[in-house]
């Protein structure tokens, strides 16, 4: 064990080493050619100046090449292959995933947890940024509620799994859930195989990891609004609950706009939790991890996976366009 | 009139923190239920919950009493003793025969069965049971009982998981994992943001806007063609197309985008002067980069460096595609959730595991938590 936790310090080592070899490589190179003592070469400086931005963002724009724009643009020209990716089917592909039931419920399902998950974590987050502004407690109550998002949605899955668990209306309950359901004299229920309420059951994770990051943010949003317009609300007479819903959720629209958006994505991508919890059965199949299926289904269906896929990236395209859209302004601003 | 409006301020502040308090617990709950019940006796986890763990527990249940072949001669009469349990942590109530009657009688007092033979049995579970002819039966007697459970707690859950369920080597495989796929991306990506800050090249904006719209590629969008090309790559040279080198480069390509962003609006929000009058002093980039840029983003190195290690931590989709699932390779999540399926009813070894697996990110994020909010709301707050 060891050894092999030494095999990673010296990856972490040789990284390193292959990084500063290439930076300190060929700045040193650069200064050579490019300096005061050459005296064969014309306009040193506009080359240096042209040159070195480039050795900079080399490995950078390779990586960002390899890992995501081949990739994509890969995918997009898979999705129009069969599954092998040798023949060109035209829109076969497409057309069998909306005939297919299983990609019709991941999209059903998909659009549930568009809809809900960012508007459950939005309210919690807004809620909880603004009691916790009030207490003396809040930076503990904050701590707490944030703590999730340092768990892994499989790690969730375990806790969450736990506080489902199932056992026959006869003997002790060790999940809270149905404790909690037996306690108020209902019914204990697998709630996992409960078909379309299941999917609420696993939204509950993501909405509790996800909670902590919409409160963080708008905690901080809220501290960056005037103090002065707070106390004209209050003298004015104003109710708190009125100031939160008039004054502060108004002011800091933009900010709920980007947690919002930050969160789609990551729904739209959702999968661990899937997986583990039911691996899409009982139907919750959502389209990460129907596409997941897919790349290994029956030696792996590259046309039907990347398909997918696009369907995941035409759900981002929006959000992508706004994103550079903001950019865009704000760097006029700047 | 001021003090009605005092007395109302009060009420809603009293409301304010009981509904706060009451979020607070509904959000640490689950988490709580799984780290005590990882301390937990596996049979008492078994069978109540977590909230029950620190009372005691009365339980019946039956166990059998040794057979012929134990009883011992002595003083013309027949004897068989011993204990009906293997460890302590039980005190027995009553006890019977019958499990109809399970207060029969009562534990440390002598009962006369039918067949005429004496039966003894203590709180602790050491019983004697005395005849005058000899025993026959060839399987132990049935002795029921009603008994009180006291709470148990060990580490034996924990000792069980990291050696015979291999967790502790798939702490290792993720901690193989997760240090490189950390340090990597933040050296290239701190030289490509100061060259978005502070350079002047063509094609600058168009680039770092390109960048922009990388951040929400999602990352099934690369699987299948990364995948086709390392299998590629490992047939061409003949080595395995699951390996730790080729996981590393993934994690670096996917975590780029995010830190190129973020570092370079923390390197362009430095104040222009300083910079400037580096250049004036004769000072090259690379020199800039190196002696004032880099220890001045110390802040923005570090939020990243967080949000890598989580999210490397953390990830199961990348470690599936990218990793095999021998022994020496599989991470943690991603045996976690195979525990998942093949231990599914045993809360022992999965809560246990859980923990194990949660407890490195939660240390990172409580200790580091500054500027883990710092980088998450760099960006985010429009102002």
């Amino acid at each position: 064990m060891a050894v092999q936790l030494l095999n990673a310090l010296l990856a972490v080592v040789l990284a390193i080493g292959v990084c500063l070899l290439y930076f300190v490589g060929t700045n040193y190179l650069l200064e050579r050619i490019f300096s005061d003592k050459n005296y064969y070469f014309p306009n040193k400086d506009r080359w240096h100046r042209a040159i070195q931005p480039w050795l900079f963002l080399t490995p950078a724009l390779l990586f960002l090449v390899v890992y995501l724009v081949y990739p994509v643009y890969e995918t997009i020209r898979l999705s129009f292959f069969n599954f092998g990716g040798f023949d060109y089917v035209g829109f076969k592909n497409y057309i069998w995933a909306f005939e297919n039931p299983e990609f019709q419920q991941a999209i059903l399902n998909n659009l549930l947890w568009l809809v809900f998950v960012p508007i459950l974590s939005v309210v919690f987050g807004l809620l909880s940024a603004w009691l916790a502004d009030k207490v003396w407690w809040g930076t503990i109550a904050k701590s707490l509620i944030f703590m999730p998002m340092a768990i892994s949605f499989v790690g969730a899955s375990v806790i969450w799994k736990f506080v489902y668990d199932y056992r026959g209306p006869d003997t002790d309950q060790i999940g809270s859930l149905n404790a909690f359901v037996m306690l108020l004299g209902g019914e204990p229920q697998a709630w996992i195989t409960l078909s379309f309420w299941n999917n609420f059951f696993l939204m509950v994770i993501l909405v509790w990891i996800q909670t902590g990051f919409a409160m963080v943010i708008f905690s901080a949003a809220l501290r960056g609004i005037p103090e002065e317009t707070l106390e004209a609300a209050r003298i004015d007479g104003a109710r708190e609950i009125q100031i939160f819903l008039r004054i502060m959720i108004p002011q800091i629209l933009g900010t709920i706009m980007v947690v919002w958006t930050t969160i789609t994505i990551i729904v739209l991508k959702i999968f661990d939790i899937v997986l583990a919890m039911t691996n899409g059965q009982w139907n919750t199949e959502v389209l990460a991890n129907l596409m997941f299926d897919w790349m290994f289904r029956g030696g792996g269906d590259s046309g039907r996976g990347s398909v997918i896929a696009m369907m995941i990236m035409f759900a981002v395209i929006p959000i992508m366009v706004w994103n550079i859209h903001n950019f865009r302004q704000e760097e006029k601003a700047r | 009139m001021i003090s009605l409006y005092r007395k109302t301020f009060n009420f809603g502040q009293i409301l304010s923190s009981m509904l706060l308090l009451f979020l607070v617990l509904l959000w640490i709950m689950p988490t709580l239920g799984l780290f005590i019940s990882s301390f937990r006796d596996k049979d008492q986890l078994a069978l109540t919950g977590w909230w029950t763990a620190l009372s005691t527990t009365e339980r019946n249940e039956f166990r059998r009493t040794g057979t012929r072949k134990d009883q011992i001669e002595r003083d013309g009469k027949y004897i068989i003793s011993g204990n009906l349990f293997k460890k302590g942590g039980k005190t027995i109530q009553t006890f019977s025969t019958n499990f109809r009657n399970l207060t029969k009688y009562k534990a440390g007092v002598t009962a006369q069965f039918k067949d005429g033979s004496l039966f003894i049995l203590h709180e602790n579970g050491e019983y004697e049971w005395v005849s005058n002819h000899p025993f026959k039966h060839k399987r132990g007697k049935r002795i029921f009982y009603v008994a009180n459970v006291a709470p148990a707690f060990s580490l034996d859950n924990y000792r069980e998981v990291l050696a015979a369920e291999g967790v502790g080597q798939s702490f290792i495989n993720t901690l193989r994992v997760t240090i490189p796929a950390t340090v990597i991306p933040i050296m290239i990506a701190s030289f490509a943001a100061y060259a978005f800050a502070w350079m002047e090249f063509s094609g600058r904006q168009f680039l770092f806007v390109s960048v922009v719209g990388l951040l929400v590629v999602p990352l099934q969008m690369s699987l299948i063609p990364l995948l086709s090309m390392y299998n590629e790559i490992g047939k061409f040279f003949g080595v395995t197309a699951k390996s730790y080198p080729g996981i590393w480069l993934a994690h670096t390509g996917f975590g780029l985008p995010l830190a190129i962003y973020l570092l370079r609006n923390y390197m362009g929000s430095l104040p222009r002067e300083i910079i400037e009058s580096a250049r004036i002093d004769g000072a090259t980039h690379f020199q800039i980069f190196t002696r004032l840029v880099l220890p001045l983003s110390v802040p923005a190195l570090a939020s990243f460096c967080i949000f890598q290690f989580l999210w490397v931590w953390n990830d199961l989709l990348v470690a599936l595609v990218f990793l095999g699932k021998k022994d020496d390779e599989i991470v943690l999540t991603s045996k976690l959730r195979e525990l998942l399926g093949s231990r599914g009813d045993n809360w022992e070894i999965l809560t246990s595991s859980a923990f194990i697996s949660i407890i490195i990110p939660l240390i990172v994020f409580f200790t580091l938590q500054r500027y883990f909010v710092r980088g998450l709301v760099t960006g985010s707050v429009k102002s």
